[in-house]
């Protein structure tokens, strides 16, 4: 028996503009065990912040959850009042921005930001949640965090403020964790720094965490499970080491063979041909027919639906034809 | 043979970063300056593609901008082709500044909003009087265009009509419309997703087959550069630490600071690797450490690193400064 902390059904998250309706999350769904982490990649414009977003009931008006379910531990929390998502957010969901900086206040010291939220969350002494804090950012890699802990944002340096921003996200204990391109702000050193406090601590706080980030190789390093967005819709989703090895949709295929890799032969990438549609002009089919090697007339016609192959679902009419493509 | 392109000696480059005047009397300050490039010597071979690496504040940009004359150099020389580029006079300058060109990182901040992209592409032509009539001018834009893999009608659109990757081709286009031998890309593909990436790379590298031109590659993405480059540098701090042949760099590091570049790439092959991720994070340039500036993150340091600055050593992969590393 699998324990599904969150679970998100047909998803459809609309914006009106004077052009009309754009849907920049289309039909997707995906369940989320608890301890387990979720990778969410795309290339910019696919949805994948504003699925994280949608989840947690960020969506800012006009825009708007259309269709679509979304549980958490059981419970429905996509229709409820802002004040009691609000609540929910707050002791149950984590969030880790990309930029750290904004994400915390510059005014306050790392101290009182941290404090200020234990006590929010949990019933205990001032003193405690001092010790607490303290506790979290030795956990996260701050160095000499005693001291540290009243330092002003401005102190630390980029790959210090991530880590603070982990520890923050990480005192109400909270079941869920959305981390929004969390390293793409640093450099390649700190990055696998960050990846690695991330991995820990999810590990060791029992949270489930939903990964969205465009870099392949932090999810091939830290996620269990990916999902592969392409123009808002779900092309692929499955268990992270089958997807990146054995790509089934042709898009995954593609996006896997024109990432350069330091340990590949030959001289040119794969390329996909053009980019990605706007969602203004979608086309009516399979979102990524038009840059498809192998697009059928079915293709242009209908968008394919999300088949299971082996450990994977795929949304690719070549595999709801053939079963499976070799 | 070598046949040398573009030869760096002793590039530095200082920057005053102190505060006012006013600010410096009453505080009793000193001035303050940050050495962003420091020493670097380089030689840049006909036909191949030479790529600088580091991390952010390493120094990449500021040597580009160095080289293509955006920025005035605080000491050293640069010889283009054999020729000082600090010493020719206006017209020699003009002939001179027809052969290398630019093309930079964010082609959203690189084109101008206001002109038609022929126009963006013919600016060179008309800087250099390549073309005498109108009617020519146009016929080589359209060329341009289709070379880089842009339709001829594109010319009368606006550059916000296109997307990233698009934009990064007429940038391309422009910096190819002088016919020049030398290109300087700052981080050409980091504004752009990893799919439209690829075909930009594949794009530069069509073009350097057919109209033989020579890069400096400037990028923070290693497994990038290993796809592009012939040889590699990499720096630290605004030193160049290793300089090696591009596949050698990867096969053989021989810096411990490039070691720990490729030990932090993350692994796509899924090979289940263990590794420590690497400690610390690079220094205030304002205030770097003594000796070798990477001694404090190097996992073999001695005592001599933190006094002296390590010699470079060269051997027949390449050069490296260090004092430990092994020359093999």
């Amino acid at each position: 028996m699998s324990d599904t902390l969150l679970s998100v059904k047909n998803l459809v998250v609309e914006f009106p503009t004077r052009r009309g309706i754009l849907t920049a999350v289309d039909n997707v769904s995906f369940d989320l065990e608890r301890g387990e982490v979720l990778g969410l990649v795309g290339e910019s414009g696919a949805g994948k912040s504003i699925t994280g977003s949608a989840v947690i009931g960020l969506i800012e008006p006009p825009g708007r959850i259309a269709a679509g379910t979304v549980h958490l531990a059981g419970q429905r929390i996509d229709n409820l009042p802002s004040e009691k998502m609000r609540r929910i957010r707050g002791d149950k969901i984590g969030m880790v921005f990309q930029d750290p900086l904004s994400s915390l206040n510059p005014l306050y010291s790392v101290a009182e930001q941290l404090v200020e939220t234990i006590l929010t969350h949990k019933g205990i002494s001032k003193k405690q949640a001092r010790d607490r804090a303290i506790e979290l950012l030795d956990e996260v890699g701050i160095p000499a965090a005693d001291l540290r802990i009243d330092d002003y944002p401005h102190q630390f340096s980029g790959g210090m403020r991530q880590r603070v921003v982990i520890a923050l996200a990480l005192c109400a204990d909270p079941e869920l964790i959305i981390a929004d391109e969390p390293t793409t702000a640093l450099d390649v050193s700190v990055q696998s720094q960050i990846v690695s406090v991330l991995k820990k601590m999810c590990s060791e706080h029992g949270a489930s965490v939903i990964l969205i980030t465009h870099d392949i190789g932090v999810i091939a390093e830290v996620a269990d499970r990916v999902a592969v967005l392409y123009s808002g819709r779900m092309a692929e989703i499955g268990p992270v080491r089958d997807v990146i090895k054995h790509p089934q949709h042709p898009y995954t295929k593609g996006l896997m063979g024109s990432i350069p890799t330091i340990t590949q032969e030959g001289d040119r990438l794969t390329q996909i041909p053009g980019s990605m549609p706007r969602l203004t002009d979608r086309p009516p089919g399979c979102a990524f027919a038009p840059r498809c090697e192998m697009a059928m007339s079915a293709c242009h016609h209908s968008h394919p639906s999300e088949e299971n192959v082996g450990t994977a679902r795929v949304a690719c009419h070549l595999i709801t034809k053939m079963g499976a493509v070799a | 043979m070598k046949d040398v392109l573009v030869n760096v000696e002793n590039l530095t480059r200082i920057f005053d970063v102190s505060k006012p005047w006013l600010n410096r009397v009453i505080e009793r300050e000193e001035k303050k300056t940050l050495r962003a490039v420091n020493d670097v010597s380089l030689e840049i071979r006909r036909g191949e593609t030479f790529a600088l690496v580091g991390e952010s504040g390493s120094g990449k940009s500021t040597i580009a901008k160095m080289i293509v004359g955006l920025l005035g150099l605080s000491q050293g020389k640069i010889d283009f082709d054999g020729i000082d580029l600090s010493q020719p006079d206006g017209a020699e300058m003009r002939a001179l500044r027809q052969r290398y060109q630019m093309i930079f990182q964010d082609p959203f901040a690189s084109l101008n909003p206001r002109w038609r992209v022929n126009k963006i592409i013919a600016e060179p032509l008309r800087q250099f009087d390549m073309e005498s009539s109108e009617s020519d001018r146009n016929r080589r834009v359209e060329e341009l265009l289709e070379l880089v893999g842009m339709s001829a009608k594109d010319g009368v659109k606006f550059p916000h009509e296109f997307s990233g990757g698009q934009r990064q081709r007429i940038a391309i286009a422009r910096a190819l419309s002088s016919n020049p031998e030398f290109i300087v890309c700052d981080e050409p593909t980091s504004a752009l997703d990893v799919s439209v990436q690829a075909q930009i790379l594949n794009l530069m590298r069509d073009l350097q087959d057919e109209l033989g031109l020579t890069y400096l590659f400037i990028s923070h993405d290693l497994s990038v550069v290993r796809h592009m480059a012939n040889r590699i540098g990499v720096l630290y701090l605004g030193r160049l630490v290793e300089v090696a042949d591009g596949k050698e760099l990867f096969r053989n590091p021989r810096h411990p600071y490039t070691k720990m570049l490729l030990n932090a790439i993350p692994d796509l092959d899924m090979t289940g690797r263990k590794v420590a991720p690497p400690d610390g994070e690079i220094p205030n340039p304002i205030n770097p450490p003594s000796g070798c500036t990477f001694h404090p993150r190097c996992p073999i340091a001695t005592e001599q690193c933190k006094r002296e600055i390590p010699p470079i050593r060269n051997s027949d992969a390449g050069s490296v400064v260090c004092f430990e590393a092994v020359c093999a």
